[in-house]
């Protein structure tokens, strides 16, 4: 059970951390220990290590064409107007990120409405097959698109359905591939909430359903929204699929797009990066938001 | 602890049938009532049938057919495929190489997400911040890191080649240096370093959720004890990070064999397949003679198949299932 077991994890390690906190302030105020001092130093020098690359990303997407290939690290002029030029329609940017916010936000519906039923009624009953159903979700949660491409590749062709329209297709992927790590964490956030809440408001004349959006609903919204920016964000990075099912360049998401500007004489890398970091910047803030919560989901909850 | 999360209490129908199964308003007697689960996990196994069993069978059927670079299916292939594959020169390369990247990836990631997760533990100011920070690469695409980390490693103007010129690790830095990315040593080299640096803070929240999920008493009684940190840390720490540990690791071996991103941005898997993995040169095939891509595609699967049977255990799932 991933969340449950994991606010006891937090909580406990709150409570110790209270406790230290209190012997600390029984002695006489003093300067923190030499040896919180480098653990922070050594802390923060790493959180700028990860943040480099993306830093990089900045001054590159702002750097004239004519610096572009300067051996500095910074160039001496800013040229914030390749941030607006990028939208150009000569470079598709703009299309893609449509292309993209149909794939992300419709495969993160799909599963909403896929998952939830699955994940309450797993959490709420034992019947026959619930072992062999977890245990196919499980496992679909090991396989990645990389493994069974050419076989989507395929199904999708016989299908017909990349001729209609490749983002319908990818929809479908996103939505399957993230099924698994969605119905772990309502499985766990359902579970945690009282049966008698949703007896009571049965009692008052609600239905299973009713119950279900009026009471369950509600209270697993942590996990709810888990879910959703999970699988949105998953969508949105994706690569390999959206490559092998698009081949007209209307319907390129984000990722194909860049990767095809890296085919070309000449790379357009300032308004490559200028597209990574609109691509980037949202989903940085928004994987923040259900950053404590993400563990549960993708390790099933195994780890005590 | 099971992976499988338990019904927190005998649900409503079970109450029911231990009742005599009189209750309820609906008169369907109980050959209907055995359909019922399918009406709420129906929508979640179409989803899976459509998206991984009918690709899995679709990738078997491709696997022993004839088809041409254009598309054109003209007739069964028998065993031509595979045999493609496993005749093909470059193939023992591939496999090597895909073990020394996945093997060294996992390994290096693990032992430094170890330090990592410890170190992040720690109390300090600013320590939400920081640990905020670290996530970036697990939220960013991998495909646009390996493309900065591409246009940072660039040996006439990347800022990494001018840091490590700076610092005087290398000597010369002109516009004919050659292209480190075009050497296959040091490019595979570099991908591993990206990797590694993509898989770092998933493996690293994974260990620290294992971290946290210690109790503090143990710390508590082992000190009253009169065990040392290092006694406590051997005796409690290490045993009871292992599980969070072995989870890390087979969900890392799984990600990494499936990597494609970073070595398709940064190399395309050349010059010729000197830099591919076996995910890589299955994709590359693709383009030309999907039926080997699809052979290549079972062989692969083989070993993910292996992987998820080790995750399975990891996870302890027969344990959960038999009791």
């Amino acid at each position: 059970m991933a969340a449950p077991t994991l606010t006891t994890g937090a909580s406990t390690g709150k409570a110790a951390g209270a406790a230290r906190g209190a012997r600390a302030r029984r002695g006489p105020a003093r300067l923190p220990s030499v040896k919180t001092a480098v653990i922070t130093l050594v802390a923060y020098v790493v959180a700028v290590l990860f943040l480099l690359p993306y830093l990089e990303m900045l001054i590159t997407s702002v750097r004239p064409q004519r610096e572009l290939f300067d051996r500095d690290y910074l160039p001496h002029h800013f040229a914030w107007s390749n941030l607006t030029n990028m939208w150009g329609s000569a470079y598709g940017i703009l299309s893609s990120v449509r292309v993209s916010l149909e794939i992300a936000g419709g495969s993160t519906v799909l599963v909403l409405l896929v998952a939830l039923p699955a994940a309450y009624y797993t959490s709420r009953h034992r019947f026959r097959g619930r072992g062999a159903f977890l245990l196919l979700v499980l496992a679909t949660q090991m396989l990645q698109p990389t493994a069974l491409i050419v076989g989507i590749y395929k199904e999708f062709l016989s299908f017909g359905l990349l001729n209609i329209n490749p983002v319908w297709s990818l929809i479908l992927v996103n939505a399957g591939f993230n099924l698994a790590f969605a119905i772990w964490i309502l499985n766990a956030y359902i579970g945690s909430i009282p049966y008698e809440l949703e007896e009571a408001a049965m009692v008052d004349g609600h239905g299973r359903v009713g119950a279900l959006m009026r009471v369950t609903v509600p209270l697993a919204l942590p996990g709810i929204v888990t879910a959703l920016i999970f699988t949105f964000i998953s969508a949105w990075n994706e690569f390999i699929s959206a490559l092998a099912l698009t081949t007209s360049s209307d319907d390129f998401p984000l990722t194909v797009r860049l990767d095809s500007f890296i085919g070309q004489y000449t790379v357009d890398w300032q308004h490559l990066f200028g597209a990574s970091l609109v691509a980037t910047i949202p989903v940085f803030i928004l994987f923040a938001l259900i950053e404590g919560r993400v563990v549960g989901g993708l390790t099933a909850g195994s780890i005590k | 602890m099971s992976a499988i999360p338990s019904p927190r209490r005998p649900g409503p129908r079970a109450r029911a049938g231990a009742a005599g199964g009189t209750g309820g308003r609906r008169p369907p007697g109980r050959q209907l009532a055995r359909f019922r689960p399918l009406l709420w996990l129906g929508p979640a196994i179409a989803l899976i049938a459509v998206v991984v069993i009918w690709p899995i069978v679709a990738m078997i059927q491709t696997s022993f057919r004839h088809i041409t670079p254009l598309g054109i299916d003209i007739g069964s292939a028998g065993g031509s495929n595979f045999s493609a594959i496993f005749g093909n020169p470059n193939l023992p390369g591939i496999l090597v190489r895909t073990v020394i990247w996945v093997a060294t990836v996992v390994a290096i990631t693990m032992v430094i997400s170890f330090g990592l997760a410890q170190l992040y533990n720690q109390r300090f100011p600013g320590r939400r911040l920081t640990r905020w920070a670290i996530i970036a690469p697990w939220a960013a695409s991998v495909m646009m890191t390996a493309l900065i980390f591409r246009w940072m490693l660039k040996t006439d103007s990347g800022v990494i080649y001018l840091f490590l010129h700076e610092i005087g690790l290398i000597g010369s830095f002109t516009a004919s240096s050659p292209d480190w990315l075009g050497n296959p040593d040091i490019a595979m080299a570099c991908m591993i370093s990206v990797a590694v640096f993509v898989s770092l803070p998933f493996t690293t929240y994974v260990l620290l959720a294992g971290l946290q999920s210690i109790p503090g008493e143990l710390y508590e009684a082992a000190r009253v004890d009169g065990a040392s940190h290092w006694y406590a840390y051997r005796h409690i720490t290490l045993p009871l990070l292992r599980p969070a540990f072995a989870v890390a690791t087979v969900i890392n071996l799984m990600n990494v064999f499936n990597s494609f991103p970073i070595i398709w941005e940064m190399t395309r898997g050349g010059p010729g397949y000197e830099t591919s993995t076996s995910t890589v040169f299955m994709y590359d095939l693709k383009g030309t003679f999907v039926g080997q891509a699809a052979a290549m595609s079972i062989v692969n699967f083989a070993l993910v198949v292996v992987i998820i049977v080790v995750f399975l255990r990891v996870n302890g799932w027969n344990r959960a299932e038999g009791s």
